[in-house]
């Protein structure tokens, strides 16, 4: 990174002690984008759409024009494939009962990949449960990637519909995207793609990756919480039903009959998340600012430099690809629970995670009940990861 | 305040009342939704409904199974009651630390563990 990050982003500031490990979590909030929230609710605080005074005006231009700026960054070819949810979760949920409810049935199959986190792949669990399809398990080879050969295999012209992660929220594993979809569409099925852990670390683009649905949060992207994006392609929207039904989403009300409006505002019924979808908009344009591939080479510098220092301790087992892994690392210690591990950093200074990081299966894939994980964000250094494995040693030494 | 004590530690390497007891078949399984820990336990109950011995194998982080050893230890005699009753300060004092609110989901697990077994029995 050319310059030290870290000063743009005012909790780092406020505990210039503090080592962040958690990115994957959440990244913390630079102060470009609560200079904007704070612009929203100091300047033109208002509700969006059908106002006819100038600050509403104001709050609706600057709430689509994010749509704009999102539909730029992630190579999306027109701004109304672009919806503002409330995070991945809700996108994820908005595709399975918008779509694969009245898409799916009996006979047909979902494939899933084994290191989905819960929302990319309860989800899925329900719609099977609903409509009678079947849930197949796309495995993870021991080196932590996905096995390509399994994948091959299971696809079928009953498969309508693979849900992937871009990368793990675990292992940091990077998946082959444009591999996975192009090998889906030749048997006609369609890819969901959960971006939260991708957009802030990798390009990510839809149009090239010919990705038919990808999600994303604004909270693991610089950007506030309460926000997300679903990008679908333009005939599987026309094809969703909404999923909120209220105000703002519909066309005409009657006793008789109701219509509803185009996409993509019939899937943002209720007011919407006003003030972070204008924080999104200033996250992305954080994110371009500095460039995305600089972001990656920073972070990939980091995480080579990490694997190879937590590959030194005794008794650590690193769970993370030596190709294309990311900046998400996990890992487990002898005779030690994750959750010690984080509590000791914390006396530390060092915020790291423990647990199962809502990846059961995987968890169970890995033979673990829960691993403790570090993950990368632009303001981090090789001297966070120096103190990382001081605190680590000190773990051991209390353990031991 | 350091959490990690010598006979926090200790019951965390060397756990009282660890292994499943041959003679008693009903064992339930708690775990904790946050992380994925797990306590299996068995309590053996005399016929005045008093604990007469425990046994367990757990998943979990040292706060968590040190207190499942404690606890262990302390409630031989007591009744489901008297278990039900104790409240998290209860077990932060039997631990002899403070904890955390996220860390004290950890310790109550053993409690949640006894009661639903004695429960499973009656």
């Amino acid at each position: 990174m050319k310059k030290n990050l870290r000063s743009q982003f005012p909790l780092l500031q406020a505990d210039n002690e503090l080592v962040y490990l958690d990115n994957a979590a959440t990244t913390q909030t630079p102060s470009v984008v609560l200079d904007e929230i704070y612009k929203y609710y100091t300047k033109y605080r208002a509700n969006i759409h059908r106002g006819i005074y100038d600050i509403s005006e104001h709050a609706s231009g600057a709430y689509e024009q994010v749509r704009e700026i999102v539909a730029r960054f992630i190579g999306a070819d027109d701004i109304s494939q672009i919806i503002f949810t409330r995070g991945t979760t809700e996108s994820i949920n908005l595709v399975a009962h918008g779509w694969a409810e009245t898409h799916v049935q009996k006979g047909d199959e979902i494939l899933v990949s084994e290191l989905e986190h819960h929302s990319n792949f309860v989800p899925w669990y329900e719609v099977c449960k609903k409509t009678g399809a079947q849930m197949k398990i796309i495995s993870l080879s021991d080196d932590f990637t996905l096995d390509m050969d399994a994948y091959a295999r299971m696809l079928s012209k009953k498969v309508k519909l693979v849900c992937v992660t871009a990368i793990s929220n675990v292992t940091g594993t990077t998946n082959d995207i444009s591999t996975i979809t192009r090998m889906a569409h030749e048997y006609g099925a369609k890819v969901l793609v959960d971006g939260a852990q991708g957009v802030a670390h990798r390009s990510c683009d839809v149009e090239k990756d010919d990705m038919d649905f990808f999600a994303f949060s604004g909270h693991k992207m610089y950007g506030p919480t309460g926000v997300g994006v679903l990008y679908g392609k333009p005939e599987l929207l026309a094809s969703m039903d909404p999923f909120l039904y209220g105000g703002g989403m519909v066309d005409l009300v009657s006793l008789e009959e109701v219509t509803y409006r185009d996409v993509p505002t019939r899937f943002e019924g209720g007011t919407p998340p006003i003030a972070q979808v204008i924080g999104l908009g200033a996250a992305v344009q954080f994110i371009e600012t500095i460039g995305i591939q600089e972001i990656c080479n920073h972070e990939r510098m980091l995480s080579d430099y990490a694997h190879e220092k937590l590959s030194k301790i005794d008794g650590l087992t690193l769970f993370h690809p030596v190709i294309n892994g990311s900046s998400i690392l996990s890992f487990s210690m002898k005779g030690i629970h994750p959750h010690d591990i984080a509590a000791i950093c914390n006396t530390q200074n060092i915020a790291i995670r423990a647990g199962h990081h809502c990846a059961q299966p995987l968890m169970k894939r890995l033979g673990v009940s829960a691993t403790a994980r570090i993950s990368f964000g632009i303001y981090n250094t090789k001297e966070d990861i120096d103190a990382l494995i001081l605190a680590l040693h000190a773990v051991q030494e209390k353990f031991i | 305040m350091d959490i990690y004590s010598e006979i926090i530690l200790d019951h965390y390497k060397h756990p009282h009342h660890h292994g499943l007891l041959s003679d008693v078949k009903d064992h339930i399984t708690v775990h904790n939704p946050l992380c994925g820990d797990t306590i299996t336990i068995e309590v053996m109950t005399d016929p005045h409904d008093r604990i007469e011995n425990v046994g367990f194998e757990s998943t979990g982080c040292a706060i968590s199974t040190a207190t499942m050893s404690m606890l262990s230890d302390r409630i031989i005699g007591k009744t489901c009651e008297d278990v039900i009753q104790m409240t998290p300060e209860d077990i932060q004092s039997m631990l002899g630390v403070t904890l955390s609110p996220s860390r004290i989901k950890c310790a109550i697990l053993g409690q949640e563990a006894v009661v639903r077994s004695l429960e499973h029995k009656a």
